[in-house]
């Protein structure tokens, strides 16, 4: 474990001004992910995850505090180069699937690599091959409405894969699910885990947690808890 | 992300809003078809007057009577007398007084009622001389124009314009051989004008000659018998125009007893003059109808930057996703620019595939000539592209400028 940790947050708070109130999203977050976990962040409604989540993704930049990502001083990027480790370090897989709906599904898929500048054939090259690695290669010319909900997670998840990112976030990624849509991604994400991917659940279910190795809840923007996830829990 | 992939995903998105992108180019649309034709208007009521003015014949000058410089305030415009007189007309066309003058015709005109039967047909009454087929380089299709015979007999003979007889003859023959009547008078039809292709409805085309000497005798006569309306002088060539101007107003000054060139009673202008008169008033028009053209163009981008902006505001899903794909700001503005130029660019070219289809519709309802040209219909598309790059700039920065999680949280 000589490399660096894919995520390393010390003391990171992020205040908000909302008028003249102030809100303290999160107040002093330390924590460190290594490559090839699979973590859970878990937290009731306005316990800081979603802002914490930004933070993560690079969307945010922390009011105080460390960020490092994958060896980058994140907290001092400016908007150019958040952009470029958004598109180069993080693969993002939204609730609500965040699809275009008037391009096809390889066509979402290689969005990222449109802005990292790749060339059209390996673009398609490889959209193909992420379409492949979730099941629905057959699948690649059809519009996300012609697909069922599940099947547009899994152009998404696609679409997290196709940069080779350092960390793949997942946003309550099953929120807009059925329960065998749901246990379908939650299989790709282990599938993902196995085969050495790091992985960044957010999610308030506790079902949906267990499937991660570690825990981490928040509650009032702090920490309140780390340690491995109770299977079952 | 190369410029191929921008224009790619600027076109998919206009081609997405169909309606909408279609609605917003109908803007722009207007717009350059309304410069298209005005442009083309303009060009084509230049050519339609340089023509008249060629039509009159080539290598000529036309003396007018009166002053054009008046300093005192008395001269000029001295009523029904004209200042022209046909021994004027023989002076200039004496080859040793003026031998830069080909050939010289007087002519005196006046709007005159012409009948056949019961029809009943309001011209110019022309008195000329044989010379003035020449000097306006005319053609006769039947019959013959008038001869030196015809003048020392005051013969009572008219050579009608193409559109004169086709109006007192409707009935269609051969005009040459039956008469008009003119104020009681009979005229004997000997000759038709060929027609001058460009001005149906003009003089060129609707007149009857008859010989001066007929003209100031037998049909109009008055006190001032001698005097002409104008006199048509024909240089020998382009080359000697200049040397004949001043022959014929070296002439004319000295046979009035003039000194001063300033104070002629007279005025000699060239075809080239009378071009560039006659233009400056179409120019005027242009300048204003191109006006109004620049007026809706303006409206038709205000147009564009309305929808764009809208389009910001609906696509600000979109906009968080690509942001958060790791799409720069720069990139989400160019992104929109160049939808807003491609919707320019669109509604250019569809400006100016109506403005041909107007170009050739116009003339068959008006008598108007539009004269599109391929530089100016380039031009408008330019404008057209650059208008919509113009009012996109707003709404690509805001789109720009909008925060990824703020444009993500958007319901």
């Amino acid at each position: 474990m000589n490399a660096p940790p894919v995520i390393e947050l010390v003391d990171v708070a992020k205040t908000y001004a909302s008028g003249s109130l102030e809100v303290h999203a999160l107040q002093g977050i330390t924590l460190t992910i290594s490559e090839g976990e699979f973590v859970a962040i878990v937290g009731p409604s306005g316990s800081g995850k979603s802002t914490l989540m930004h933070i993560l993704g690079c969307l945010d930049v922390p009011t105080s505090g460390a960020f490092h990502l994958a060896g980058d001083d994140v907290a001092s990027f400016g908007e150019d180069q958040l952009a470029e480790v958004r598109n180069r370090h993080i693969g993002f897989v939204f609730q609500q699937f965040n699809l275009l709906a008037y391009l096809s599904a390889w066509r979402n898929v290689e969005l990222p690599l449109v802005y990292s500048g790749v060339d059209r054939h390996e673009r398609k090259e490889r959209a193909l091959a992420a379409l492949a690695q979730v099941g629905l290669a057959d699948r690649a010319d059809h519009k996300p409405g012609e697909l069922s909900g599940g099947q547009q997670q899994r152009v998404a998840v696609a679409r997290a894969l196709v940069t080779e990112p350092a960390l793949i976030l997942a946003d309550e990624p099953t929120g807009n699910l059925d329960s065998t849509s749901t246990a379908d991604i939650l299989n790709l994400l282990d599938d993902l885990h196995r085969s050495g991917r790091t992985i960044v659940l957010i999610t308030h279910e506790a079902d949906v947690a267990g499937r991660a190795e570690r825990l981490v809840q928040i509650h009032d923007g702090h920490v309140v808890a780390t340690g491995p996830a109770l299977v079952g829990a | 992300m190369n410029w191929r992939d921008t224009v790619r995903t600027a076109t998919e998105a206009v081609r997405t809003h169909r309606l909408r992108s279609a609605l917003t180019m109908l803007g722009i649309l207007i717009g350059i078809t309304a410069v298209i034709l005005t442009v083309g208007l303009g060009n084509g009521a230049k050519a339609q007057v340089r023509d008249q003015i060629n039509e009159l014949g080539t290598n000529l000058l036309v003396v007018s009577p009166g002053s054009t410089t008046s300093s005192s305030g008395l001269r000029g415009g001295l009523g029904s007398s004209s200042t022209l007189t046909r021994q004027d007309a023989a002076s200039l066309a004496d080859s040793a007084v003026a031998p830069d003058i080909q050939a010289v015709a007087a002519v005196s005109t006046s709007s005159v009622s012409l009948t056949n039967g019961t029809t009943n047909w309001t011209t110019t009454l022309t008195g000329t001389t044989k010379s003035w087929q020449e000097v306006r380089s005319r053609k006769v299709t039947s019959g013959r124009f008038l001869t030196d015979a015809d003048q020392q007999s005051s013969a009572a003979v008219v050579v009608l314009g193409s559109s004169t007889a086709t109006e007192l003859f409707p009935t269609g023959g051969d005009p040459v051989g039956q008469y008009v009547t003119y104020n009681g008078k009979q005229l004997k039809v000997v000759g038709v004008l060929a027609e001058l292709s460009s001005s149906e409805q003009t003089t060129n085309n609707d007149l009857a000659i008859v010989p001066a000497s007929t003209y100031s005798q037998r049909l109009i006569g008055g006190t001032t018998r001698d005097s002409v309306s104008s006199i048509y002088v024909k240089a020998t060539s382009s080359d000697t125009l200049s040397a004949a101007y001043q022959e014929a107003n070296g002439t004319l000054l000295n046979l009035h007893g003039i000194t001063a060139s300033s104070s002629a009673d007279f005025s000699i202008a060239t075809q080239e003059s009378i071009l560039t008169a006659a233009t400056s008033v179409d120019k005027t028009l242009t300048v204003m109808l191109g006006g109004i053209a620049a007026i809706s163009l303006l409206v038709g981008g205000i147009g564009v930057m309305n929808i764009m902006l809208v389009s910001v505001t609906e696509r600000i899903r979109e906009i968080g996703l690509r942001k958060a794909l790791g799409a720069q700001p720069r990139f989400i503005r160019r992104q929109f620019l160049v939808e807003a130029s491609v919707l320019g660019f669109f509604g250019g070219l569809l400006g100016v595939g109506i403005g041909l289809i107007g170009a050739v519709v116009l003339p068959h309802l008006t008598d108007t000539r539009v004269i599109l040209s391929a530089g100016a219909s380039a031009a408008a598309i330019a404008m057209a592209i650059g208008i919509g790059v113009m009012f996109g700039v707003y709404p690509a920065s805001r789109a720009a400028r909008l925060a990824p999680i703020d444009a993500l949280r958007n319901e």
